[in-house]
């Protein structure tokens, strides 16, 4: 019975259908609430599966110019790394379907593949407007990602593992570990909005100065690919983020017995935490302008890595004092 | 880093209407900006001389989709003129007071426009909510929200009711709320701030030398305005101030435009105050002696100049238009030197430019700009060949 739970795992819950699923209520939720910050009655509920259907039936069209192989193969691929990752988080019970000392870091590079198959399509789609978008991707990366990779090593050295689901274990024996590192929650969290590309840091697809930026030539289902894998990408975001700050499954009824009522409260948590993070991005965009590139990288490199680094030291503090 | 030109225009997402901005870039810098208009001319000018003065009116309404009321206003000031004609007190605080709610609701449009423009999709949907609040009062005195057909040779079409006073009246004291909190955020939030101070500097010199016009010089510290210095309308017998700024940025140009909104809002107050009874028009005759006027007045956007000549029919003879926008132009290359090539959509917009009113026709021969001088008499002969050339009739 083992492989059959192993297969619904990875592709019921919380595997594929999962985190598709969850990335259309995700869209839905982040139009829906942006529309009523701003006054508006926004989209019904099935509005981002039906945009969804409608694009994957629309005409194929690759631009003369483009690289059909790369052109076709960006919106694939990042869908397929972005399902990689969410393999490592922790979703019903702290340990996840593949556990081994590291995968933290493998689940963090996994979610930068999608920016390079971004640039990619983006720099291999013939079009100027593509093109400049696509150095904006690239030349973005740093500002985030440096920021992002060091806001989460501070739960990693709190807990003193590379794996998430450790993370997750210590965070279960630890509760109040995650006060300590509030600061680099938040980090996470605006560094997550970069990496989504969305205000104030939607440079790489700014629609009043360079048009759909890199996706400016995708339409019909590679759009449709491409619009789910980073609907998908802000769930997997937003649930590591819930996972190793948060403590993922972690509640406070942890001794619930039978089995299956503690998975069931265990990913209504998760679920609950994601939501949590996905509200905060979703604020964040509301209330803002967009930033230039200079700005971001300003953002990035004079406030954010200093903080980030600067809780580090908090927690090897608290560390070495034996307070955790 | 070689130097790279790339256009902007005439078909842009940055650009509401087709027009052409080729941009010299040093890196992600722009050194100098060329710009290319002609892509929306509508021929308004020579329509005008073939239809009579009455069929003008609607017309000329049409030069502008946002400050239509401004147009009218300087065509029926001319028409007036001509003809020795004076409008009752009664349609001239009407008249005003559609300048002025026109005015409100431009503003509101463009702090929209302008967040939009840097991606603040929130400001646009709340300044634009709030738009309709004026929108609403010009429907419910002129029964429509854009081209409101409200003047005529004489005075106004229609009459405001005691009850529809009392309506304008409140719906200010909603505005006035409104735009306390746009101030509050315009000079509060980061992301907005950090696009707009000291993004497309126009020092005043050179205001002054390229002749910019309304907000755009006035946030140039420029004190102008047609409304306090050359008065028409029944603006003498109201109390209003000129907001200007020295910042010479897009920051002062929303500042000066946040400002403006209470002054436009004080005024509206005084004119549903102090409203005078009496007749709405007087009768016009159809004819219009020989003769020529010109008017300018101060539209949302700066100074707007009409000019009449009327040959004793019931046509005009030649009418010409000069739109804010055109006079903005030259100021919108200063102001694009300099800036970062993300900084053009916003700067562009801070002049809040209307293609359409402004547009000229450029004469291309052999791919190359024509200018050639023609004096009156000719350039009547021409047009006249040219458009029996083409079956057209007068």
């Amino acid at each position: 019975m083992n492989w059959l739970l192993s297969i619904i795992y990875l592709v019921v819950f919380p595997g594929i259908l999962f985190v598709l699923g969850f990335a259309f209520f995700a869209e839905w939720l982040d139009r829906k609430v942006y529309a009523r910050v701003q006054r508006r009655v926004g989209p019904p509920f099935l509005q981002p599966l039906a945009d969804f259907i409608k694009l994957s039936s629309k005409e194929d069209v690759v631009p003369e110019k483009a690289d059909n192989a790369i052109f076709t193969a960006a919106p694939i691929i990042s869908l397929a790394a972005i399902l990689a990752a969410f393999l490592y988080v922790p979703v019903v019970t702290a340990t996840a379907l593949h556990v081994f000392e590291g995968d933290l870091i493998v689940a963090l590079y996994l979610l930068t593949i999608p920016t390079l198959a971004l640039f990619l399509g983006g720099w291999f789609s013939g079009n100027l407007f593509g093109q400049s978008g696509a150095m904006r991707v690239a030349s973005l990366l740093f500002s985030y990602e440096v920021p992002f990779f060091l806001a989460l090593l501070a739960p990693a050295l709190m807990a003193g593992t590379w794996s998430m689901s450790g993370i997750v274990v210590y965070l279960y024996g630890n509760p109040l570990a995650f006060v300590v590192t509030i600061g680099a929650f938040f980090i996470a969290v605006i560094s997550l909005q970069g990496k989504l590309e969305r205000l104030p840091f939607d440079i790489p697809d700014a629609e009043t100065e360079i048009v759909g930026g890199p996706m400016s030539e995708y339409s019909g289902r590679r759009l449709a690919l491409f619009r789910l894998a980073r609907d998908a990408e802000m769930v997997v975001g937003a649930g590591l983020i819930a996972a190793v700050f948060l403590g993922g499954p972690w509640c406070p009824f942890i001794s619930l017995d039978p089995g299956y009522i503690a998975w069931a409260v265990g990913a209504a948590f998760f679920i609950l935490k994601t939501l949590i993070v996905l509200g905060l991005l979703i604020l964040m965009k509301s209330a803002v302008a967009r930033i230039r590139v200079d700005q971001m990288v300003n953002v990035a490199y004079k406030y954010l890595i200093p903080l980030a680094l600067a809780q580090m030291l908090v927690v090897v503090l608290v560390k070495y004092m034996g307070w955790f | 880093m070689a130097r790279v030109r790339i256009p902007i225009g005439p078909q842009h997402p940055a650009l509401k209407e087709p027009e052409n901005f080729t941009i010299t870039l040093d890196g992600e810098r722009v050194v100098g900006a060329d710009i290319r208009i002609g892509y929306t001319h509508r021929g308004i000018e020579k329509l005008m001389e073939s239809r009579s003065y009455i069929q003008n009116l609607y017309l000329v309404e049409r030069i502008c989709g946002i400050c239509s009321y401004t147009h009218v206003y300087n065509y029926t000031h001319n028409v007036e003129e001509v003809l020795g004609l004076k409008a009752p007190p009664r349609a001239e605080y009407i008249r005003t007071l559609f300048l002025e709610l026109e005015r409100l609701h431009s503003h509101l449009l463009w702090v929209g426009v302008a967040g939009h423009e840097i991606g603040f999709d929130t400001l646009f949907m709340y300044t634009w909510q709030d738009r309709e609040l004026v929108q609403d009062l010009l429907e419910m005195i002129s029964g429509n929200r854009v081209n409101y057909a409200m003047n005529t040779v004489g005075g106004v079409r229609r009459d405001v009711s005691e009850e529809q006073r009392q309506k304008v009246l409140k719906a200010m004291d909603v505005v006035e709320k409104r735009c306390k909190f746009y101030q509050e955020m315009a000079t509060n939030e980061k992301t907005l701030l950090s696009r707009a101070v000291g993004v497309g500097i126009l020092k005043p010199s050179d205001a002054i030398r390229l002749c910019a016009v309304g907000p755009t010089a006035r946030a140039s510290g420029i004190d102008m305005d047609i409304r306090r210095d050359d008065p028409y309308a029944v603006y003498p017998e109201l109390k209003f101030n000129v907001p200007t700024t020295d910042t010479c940025d897009v920051m002062g140009r929303v500042v000066v435009r946040v400002l403006e909104l209470y002054e436009i809002i004080g005024m509206i107050r005084q004119l549903m105050q102090k409203l005078p009874a009496g007749d709405i028009k007087v009768k016009a005759p159809r004819r219009v002696p020989e003769g020529e006027a010109i008017s300018h007045t101060e539209a949302p956007r700066g100074e707007d100049i009409h000019y009449l000549h009327a040959d004793g029919t019931d046509k005009p003879e030649r009418y010409k238009v000069r739109t804010p926008t055109m006079a903005n132009m030259p100021s919108v290359a200063k102001m694009l030197e300099g800036v970062y090539l993300a900084d053009v959509p916003i700067t562009l917009a801070a002049i809040d430019p209307c293609m359409g009113c402004m547009d000229r026709v450029l004469v291309l021969k052999d791919g190359k700009e024509e200018r050639n001088v023609l004096e009156w008499d000719r350039l009547r002969k021409y047009g006249i060949r040219w458009y029996a050339e083409r079956g057209w009739k007068q």
